[in-house]
């Protein structure tokens, strides 16, 4: 785990509000994600989930606060800026281009990047990690299975040669079995030094890879604490952990 | 889905009905046409036709000639219409000016090479100086058309952007008008020798007609490899499936939609000398019809696919050729040559009876198109 007593966070937000309209979504959040650390946001329906991935990657402007990317202020920054420094998200529900070959979609996860031979290095890298990928790279992405799509989201997000990676609902529509596998994946990319960012329903499995987590309620941080003391805590227990969901 | 759950309605009664009116009269032309093959003076040809008197192959061969270059034409307009549907979700009527703008400015410029000499001495650069010409003009309208009409309003319900595309379709027709007036204009003659036929094999074929479905096929293979081979074309696709997602990637949604349109209107301008050069006359209202069959072309095909657009120009294109000679004359219809339209567009709806989606095209599901 990083020191967070000395190194600058990654990605960071600095008391962050959003609306959609008149409606207050985002309320005074504070986030900091530190290098190659791995950290969960945990919430319910509705608690300014989506909205938090969508402000750090840009496609939500807040109101006030400030998102701050390696020490600069990155409000009015497009998309495209915060991915060429690093910071990419695999959407929920993987949203692949299902018509594109899984090659493309793999190449376009490189879209911003110039360098070719890096590009095919990381192509030969992911087919290493996805053999599966590997067979099915001239198929419409849409024709695979649900399991091989994920490998393909997580190929394609790290096509792009990312510091941060940010996973919204990772294990959202996957078969019980391919959750585990899926979380193990993300462990592998976390040991390879690429910071994680994940975005959970499946608040036990999250927490227990995780370093540190938030819990968000209608858009404000209520808990904001290690991993452990999180899974620990009496309050989050009942309301997420308890066996009333899943 | 509850296709099969769902009763039959009056309408698809309806529909039945004229699916098989249309094959049935389609079927019976046919059977017509091959009896007066056969002898132009039988019995059913003495009852309903008695001045039938039958096609020659050479007869054949130039309706098909003629209909594939036509199709050409309406296919190379078509993709226009396809693309900025598969990125916007819209139908930009507003395309069939474009090209009339591009057939326009091929008429001016051609002109001003007469004048100077350069037209009958020199044909072949001439041609290719025109093109240019007429490309970069048509790009520019769709492009500054886009930012100006259809960027503010993106993001609205999708019938906007399409009224919006009608009302720029008259203000282009009438700037047309006052700039260069309301009568018909003429293309210079072309050089004898491209009025000649040419043989090719059993085929004989006039120059300029010839000249057409190598340019249509010459940009058409250019587009392909820009959509299908290029980072830029890959972006296209990416932008026309999902576009936050494509944002996501870095790429630049709002530049790519431009491209779209500079693309689209890159081919409708080469549409527009294709048009100047076989029809040799020009007026502000020369794109509606041709751009309403190219229309109807990119439905045929399956709107949002660029082959399909292709292959639905020529479909329609052929189609109006040959079925008022194939199917309606031998049943004993007058002036059939006058019906090229309605055989056009009655192509339409019996390829949307049979397959709505087009011949080539994908079912658009909510899951594709949020």
């Amino acid at each position: 785990m990083t020191d967070q007593t000395t190194a600058t966070p990654l990605l960071e937000f600095r008391g962050v509000n959003t609306h959609y309209g008149a409606v207050h979504i985002l309320k005074d959040v504070d986030l900091a994600i530190y290098p190659g650390e791995l950290v969960c946001l945990l919430g319910g329906n509705a608690s300014g989930k989506s909205t938090t991935l969508k402000t750090l990657l840009g496609m939500v402007t807040p109101t006030t606060g400030e998102v701050v990317l390696d020490g600069e202020v990155v409000n009015d920054k497009p998309t495209s800026y915060r991915v060429e420094r690093g910071v990419t998200m695999v959407p929920e529900n993987r949203r692949l281009f299902k018509r594109l070959s899984v090659k493309e979609n793999l190449q376009l996860g490189a879209y911003l990047r110039t360098d070719k031979d890096g590009i095919e290095r990381d192509l030969e890298r992911i087919y290493e990690m996805f053999p599966r990928v590997k067979e099915r790279l001239n198929q419409k992405s849409g024709t695979l299975s649900g399991g091989e799509q994920q490998m393909v989201a997580v190929g394609r997000a790290l096509m792009a040669k990312p510091r941060v990676l940010l996973m919204d609902e990772p294990s959202m529509g996957l078969a019980p079995a391919l959750v585990q596998t899926n979380f193990e994946l993300i462990q592998q990319i976390h040991e390879e030094g690429v910071a994680i960012f994940m975005v959970e329903q499946n608040a036990n499995m999250a927490l227990s890879i995780a370093d540190r987590g938030w819990v968000l309620q209608t858009g404000r941080v209520v808990l904001d604490d290690s991993a452990d003391a999180l899974l620990a805590n009496p309050d989050l227990r009942a309301s997420y952990l308890g066996d009333g969901k899943r | 889905m509850r296709h099969k759950a769902a009763p039959r309605t009056g309408v698809d009664w309806f529909l039945l009905v004229l699916k098989v009116a249309m094959f049935s009269v389609i079927g019976f032309g046919l059977f017509a046409f091959v009896l007066q093959q056969i002898d132009p003076n039988n019995w059913l040809a003495q009852q309903i036709n008695d001045d039938a008197t039958g096609l020659t192959a050479d007869q054949f061969e130039g309706l098909i000639i003629s209909g594939v270059s036509q199709g050409a034409m309406y296919g190379l307009i078509a993709l226009g219409y396809s693309m900025v549907y598969g990125v916007l979700g819209f139908i930009n009527f507003a395309h069939g000016e474009v090209f009339m703008v591009g057939a326009m400015t091929g008429m001016i410029t051609s002109n001003k090479l007469l004048e100077a000499g350069a037209w009958e001495s020199n044909f072949i650069a001439s041609l290719l100086f025109i093109v240019m010409v007429a490309v970069v003009v048509s790009t520019l309208t769709a492009v500054v058309m886009e930012r100006v009409a259809y960027r503010p309003l993106r993001g609205s319900p999708r019938l906007i952007p399409l009224i919006t595309s009608i009302g720029i379709s008259f203000f282009i027709q009438n700037v047309s008008v006052v700039l260069l007036g309301p009568g018909a204009k003429a293309y210079p003659d072309l050089p004898d020798w491209w009025t000649e036929t040419q043989t090719i094999g059993f085929l004989e074929v006039q120059r300029t007609r010839l000249l057409v479905v190598v340019v249509a096929a010459v940009a058409m293979g250019a587009l392909w490899y820009l959509v299908e081979r290029t980072k830029t074309g890959k972006a296209m696709r990416a932008v026309a499936e999902d576009k936050e997602i494509a944002s996501l990637m870095g790429i630049n949604v709002n530049r790519i939609i431009v491209t779209t349109f500079a693309v689209g209107g890159a081919m409708a301008g080469v549409a527009g000398i294709l048009w100047g050069i076989m029809f040799r006359s020009v007026v502000h209202t020369t794109g509606f019809l041709p751009g309403i069959k190219a229309f109807s072309a990119a439905v045929v095909g399956g709107i949002g696919n660029l082959g399909g657009a292709m292959a639905g120009g020529l479909t329609l294109g052929t189609a109006e050729s040959v079925a008022p000679l194939l199917i309606l004359e031998p049943l004993g219809v007058r002036g059939v040559s006058q019906l090229r339209d309605a055989v056009a567009f009655s192509a339409l709806i019996l390829v949307l009876l049979v397959k709505p989606t087009g011949l080539f095209g994908e079912r658009l599901s909510a899951d594709d198109r949020a």
